[in-house]
């Protein structure tokens, strides 16, 4: 159990300024969706038969699947590559993911008119094969399970040394038996968001007369895909500056630069795809033509461009104000593009208008409030932070 | 002898009509027409006087609730504006002067190759062996994707609602199509502008009335190759997007999607496959490293 030097129980109070306020939003965002369930969809959003999908499904699925990808991008890192340099953001990783997956699948529930017949998605006989959003709903479902069991370590570590002899003896056992099979799980782990997001982009490509062509394309599971890669290396970054930052504790200025090196590639590479998509469609000339959807166009990629660029000094890459402000810019540009995707290049036609209603944008700001209240919650009683002082040595764990 | 006295009205109708109507002849002897597969509608603008009998027939048979119109504060009228979770079919207007105007009825197009069937992850959306495109409340989870994918934005979604359904027009598979064999709004058109038959034979006189009087319709039948085609089909005297008929290639978006979606799963074997390249790449690293470990120390 070498694994138990490498992540820390971050030692603070639970009960700070900033746990009142997220507090204070989840609980508005609670209220919402209490409306939502008496009095229906149409009661706290501004959805209609044109725009039957808004924030939830364009932001919280589509885009915080995105922005919870970094378990997925690192885990391909530590177990695949088998680089275990990175293995101390692993667990901090997993727990954001674990959450960003979880509560996609929350907004969903929310979402869904009829929710109580989701348990429908796993019964045989109503098993749809042709439809992309079967394909999704199964890998997210199975991916969130798995990312528990992933996270699940972190969890047995603490009840280890649980009081409770049984509960620490069983906690025993369970470590032992994830320390044995749980790679099987990791890579599943790998296999499933591959799966479901290149699939998200899959989804859109049924909308081939709605969606405007600066982003309906056939390869959208692969720009998909990859976009959701280097999202999850910048988010990675994102969080760990964030972390280290607001809890006062050191940076981990070498995995970061490692992770900004890959993300730039990718970033870059992934722009590469797109311009090349777009010219090989006849598509560039109006991509550049300044309307609306142009504009929306250009700021996604400005953004992803820009970022990248940034990262391209080695001198950049090691200081963590830059290493954050580029990080910033690549998740918003790649998340840009995938909320483009889903809402703002969606064209229904004309006379049709969608912007979300204050319950309905509530409704995902408490979700995502909730999120960070859980991890600020599970950092400060399960080990889930590198230890400080151990941070750059290599656990013996293989898992 | 409601059927005959149906018909004289008709024939009065046709004559008093005289030539606006070029297409009452063909109509009025057969309204049921059985021949080849899929059920279908064919819908002559030309011939609609814009009386919405369809509308109320349908709201009536297909038991949807009434909406009131802004003008109307005792609710003596139904007046529906668009398609909703009330109105599975309209006739709206297109007017462009006194003279010249067409009326035109909205509801599902039952397409071929349809991208709510396609879309649907639980089969709530169906396409029956007769060609109708259905749906089932008892399997739906509410997800929308359906109304994310029809080109025609058709699916309406009862937003209002805490206990919602998809409402989309079926044929009156489970009313009048199972009692009657025929779809109410078609039984109830005074002017048969609505016809109800099997496809091929109504792609016959679409093309006989365009063949017949060239100079009132345009040479277009909506819904012939739209999407991969539909079963419900349309003659018009303007052109089509004038009557807010979107243009639409041939092949569906449908047939796209589950092609790559097909070739990326076919058989499962990618992701097997994947699954398997990972895991053995995961342990040839892994024991590369454990042997390196080992020389070092």
């Amino acid at each position: 159990m070498s694994s138990h030097k490498e992540y820390e129980i971050l030692n603070r109070k639970i009960l700070t300024p900033s746990f009142v306020i997220l507090s204070v939003l989840t609980a508005i965002g609670f209220y919402f969706i209490g409306v939502r369930f008496f009095e229906g969809i149409g009661a706290v959003t501004n959805l209609s038969d044109a725009y039957p999908w808004g924030i939830w499904i364009a932001y919280d699925v589509a885009t915080g699947t995105a922005i919870a990808c970094g378990g997925y991008a690192v885990a391909i890192l530590v177990y695949i590559l088998n680089n275990n340099h990175y293995h101390p953001l692993m667990r901090s990783a997993m727990l954001t993911s674990l959450f960003g997956y979880g509560l996609a699948g929350f907004s969903v529930v929310i979402d869904l008119g009829r929710f109580w017949n989701m348990f429908n998605l796993l019964k045989p006989q109503f098993w749809q094969l042709n439809s992309i959003m079967f394909e999704v709903a199964m890998c997210v479902m199975i991916y969130t399970f798995v990312l528990f069991l992933e996270f699940s370590p972190a969890i047995f570590e603490k009840l280890q040394e649980s009081e409770n002899y049984g509960m620490a003896r069983l906690s025993e056992k369970f470590s032992k038996f994830l320390d044995k099979y749980l790679i099987y799980f990791i890579i599943l782990g790998i296999t499933l968001p591959t799966m479901h997001q290149s699939s998200l982009g899959s989804m859109m490509i049924i909308a081939a007369f709605k969606l405007h062509p600066n982003w309906h394309t056939p390869i959208l599971p692969l720009l998909f895909l990859i976009n959701c890669i280097f999202i999850g290396y910048s988010i990675v970054i994102f969080e760990s500056i964030t972390s280290s930052f607001k809890f006062g504790r050191p940076y981990e200025t070498s995995q970061l630069a490692g992770l900004g090196r890959i993300a730039l590639f990718l970033a870059l590479g992934w722009i590469a795809i797109r311009f090349t998509d777009l010219f090989v469609r006849n598509q560039l000339m109006e991509a550049f033509s300044f309307d609306f959807y142009s504009v929306m166009f250009l700021i996604e990629s400005a953004l992803i461009i820009l970022g990248s660029v940034i990262l391209m000094s080695g001198h950049n890459l090691n200081s963590p104000r830059k290493l954050f402000i580029s990080a910033s810019l690549i998740v918003l540009g790649g998340g840009l593009y995938r909320f483009n995707t889903y809402i703002i290049g969606f064209d229904p036609g004309v006379g049709f208008s969608y912007f979300p209603a204050f319950g309905e944008f509530m409704i995902t700001v408490g979700i995502v409030s909730f999120e960070i209240l859980l991890y600020s919650i599970f950092v400060k009683i399960f080990p889930v932070l590198p230890a400080v002082h151990k941070s750059k040595a290599i656990g013996g764990s293989n898992v | 002898m409601k059927k005959s006295r149906r018909d004289f009205l008709k024939i009065c109708g046709a004559a008093a009509l005289g030539t606006a109507v070029p297409a009452a002849a063909d109509a009025s002897s057969a309204k049921v027409f059985t021949d080849n597969k899929d059920f279908s509608m064919l819908y002559d603008s030309t011939i609609c006087v814009g009386c919405k009998a369809c509308v109320t027939t349908c709201k009536q048979v297909n038991d949807l609730a009434t909406e009131q119109g802004k003008f109307d504060k005792n609710n003596l009228w139904d007046s529906p504006e668009k398609l909703d979770s009330n109105t599975r079919t309209i006739i709206k207007l297109y007017k462009e002067s006194p003279e010249k105007y067409a009326f035109v009825k909205k509801q599902c197009m039952h397409c071929a190759k349809p991208s709510c069937v396609s879309a649907c992850p639980v089969s709530a959306m169906q396409k029956s062996d007769n060609g109708i495109v259905f749906y089932d409340k008892d399997i739906c989870i509410g997800c929308r994707y359906c109304l994310i994918a029809c080109p025609y934005n058709i699916p309406k979604f009862e937003w209002e609602k805490p206990i919602p359904k998809i409402v989309k027009c079926d044929m009156c598979k489970f009313t009048n199509f199972k009692q009657k064999g025929i779809t109410a709004c078609a039984e109830v058109c005074p002017t048969d502008a609505i016809l109800f038959g099997k496809r091929g034979d109504l792609i016959k006189i679409a093309k006989k009335r365009i063949k017949d009087h060239p100079d009132i319709y345009i040479h277009h039948i909506y819904g012939e190759h739209e999407v991969g085609g539909a079963n419900c089909i349309y003659l018009a005297g303007v052109d089509f997007n004038k009557l807010s008929f979107p243009n639409l290639p041939n092949p569906s978006a449908a047939a796209l999607s589950e092609n790559i979606q097909h070739t990326i799963y076919k058989g499962f074997i990618a992701p097997v496959a994947l699954y398997g390249t990972l895991c053995f790449v995961a342990f040839r690293n892994r024991k590369s490293k454990k042997d390196g470990d080992n020389e070092q120390s």
